[in-house]
């Protein structure tokens, strides 16, 4: 089992879901509707976040002790930005092709909110492990997202899908889908749909309470 | 400066609050400095070895990215070396080991039998987010331009890129006369052979390649050597070229 204990299984599903932080919370918005124009794009930026946001959970819950409370934002970055400079020259190494796509959207990785707002909210209070679940969930949960975007505005705007032809030679594309506005009209569609369905669950949920209570 | 401890400002998490050493509430300011400046300097540490682990990658990469780009603007070529203007004359250059290419350089394409074929060079300017470098092929005998790679631009994705993922826009300059000036059109516009398809919706940035063409004829062309005047094909360079660092 991947998940020795329900704690961090706890601390690894709230970012997915419950605490998503594009649908719930709404940060990481940068490079959210930049570069979620293509699903391949989305996966590659989820990974990237993913390296970041882990590394620097980790290293920010191991030095917490070690960072005073007056500099910690300032420590922080710097963390993080180192975090962002190895990953920008590691694919600029392995995968150059995919570093060309998202350009200058990498080094922005330092300004996620996100990343910032987990060591702050979270690594710094917390044990390395915890951090560490805490950062995996987080990010998958911040890929899930840009993969959901990035598929719908590429099957819309260009008509494929991971760069696989959709619909044949007729198909228009939408080019607005692929532009700024289509990034956030998804994303505005996305957020209502996901809204709506936290509120059927909450009524579904006090339905349940209530008929349990008439019940007895 | 007080000396309380502020057990009560320190909000740990349950299972880590036994093993952390109770924390002055306000540290000296030397402290905090000391704090940023060592962040800084393992930080900076921490980013030169990953450079300097990655540089030679990366090098490697551009430099094999240009030969392709070269190979495939020339069609027909399997040899080429680098040529500088030095002293209103073409000359081959010969770069040392790890020297970085210089600015002001083009490449010459020959075929198997050492023949020139053309010049693939090298022109950058102002696109539509940020400058687009591109490498074309030049025919000096044809006077056309034979082949077009864009190598660095941050056009719109989807929309600008499109100057080097459409294949129809991109294969316009695999035989295009340039005299006088390449044109830009409106798509389905096209009437002489000088002029390109716009693309639809990136015609800034299909206005930005042709200009960067013409711009880059207009310094070069002039102090080409005449046809049959290039600089031959150096021996030791072929290998020279082969061992880039």
């Amino acid at each position: 089992m991947l998940f020795s204990n329900t704690e961090d299984y706890e601390e690894f599903s709230k970012g997915i879901w419950r605490d998503n932080p594009v649908f719930v919370q709404v940060l990481g918005m940068c490079p959210m509707l930049a570069v979620t124009n293509s699903a391949v794009n989305a996966v590659a930026m989820g990974g990237a976040t993913l390296f970041v946001l882990v590394g620097s959970s980790f290293l920010v819950s191991l030095l917490k002790g070690w960072i005073p409370k007056q500099v910690r934002i300032s420590c922080f970055i710097i963390i993080i930005a180192t975090f962002v400079t190895i990953a920008d020259y590691t694919l600029l190494a392995l995968i150059p092709t995919v570093h060309k796509e998202l350009g200058a959207f990498i080094p922005l990785i330092v300004a996620n909110c996100m990343i910032l707002g987990r060591q702050e909210a979270f690594a710094s209070k917390s044990t390395p492990r915890l951090a560490v679940m805490d950062a995996l969930g987080m990010s998958s949960g911040f890929m899930v997202a840009l993969l959901a975007l990035g598929a719908v505005r590429e099957i819309f705007g260009t008509g494929t899908l991971f760069g696989i032809e959709l619909f044949g030679p007729a198909w228009e594309p939408w080019v607005i889908m692929i532009l700024p506005p289509g990034g956030f009209l998804t994303l505005g569609l996305i957020l209502l749909v996901f809204n709506w369905m936290s509120q059927r669950k909450a009524m579904f949920l006090e339905r349940v309470a209530e008929a349990e209570g008439s019940s007895q | 400066m007080s000396d309380i401890i502020g057990s009560d400002r320190q909000q740990r998490s349950p299972e880590s609050g036994g093993e952390k050493p109770p924390e002055q509430d306000e540290p000296r300011p030397i402290k905090l400095v000391m704090t940023l400046a060592l962040g800084g300097l393992i930080s900076g540490l921490g980013i030169v070895g990953v450079y300097e682990a990655t540089l030679s990658t990366i090098t490697e990469y551009r430099a094999q990215e240009l030969r392709a780009a070269v190979f495939k603007v020339l069609p027909g070529v399997t040899q080429m070396q680098e040529l500088a203007q030095e002293s209103d004359q073409l000359v081959a250059v010969v770069n040392e080991e790890g020297e970085e290419s210089r600015d002001n350089t083009i490449y010459g394409g020959y075929d198997e039998e050492r023949n020139f074929v053309g010049y693939a060079i090298p022109g950058e300017g102002p696109g539509f987010q940020d400058t687009i470098k591109l490498l074309y092929g030049y025919l000096p005998t044809a006077n056309k331009v034979v082949g077009m790679e864009v190598l660095q631009s941050r056009e719109t994705p989807g929309l600008g890129d499109k100057i080097y993922k459409d294949l129809v826009f991109v294969g316009a300059f695999s035989d295009l006369p340039i005299e006088p000036t390449i044109e830009v059109v409106k798509k389905g516009r096209k009437v002489s052979d000088n002029q390109v398809d716009a693309i639809t919706g990136a015609t800034i940035s299909s206005r930005a390649v042709v200009k960067i063409i013409n711009d880059t004829n207009s310094t070069w062309l002039e102090n080409l050597p005449t046809p049959g005047n290039e600089p031959p094909m150096q021996d030791n360079n072929s290998e020279a070229e082969n061992v880039i660092q």
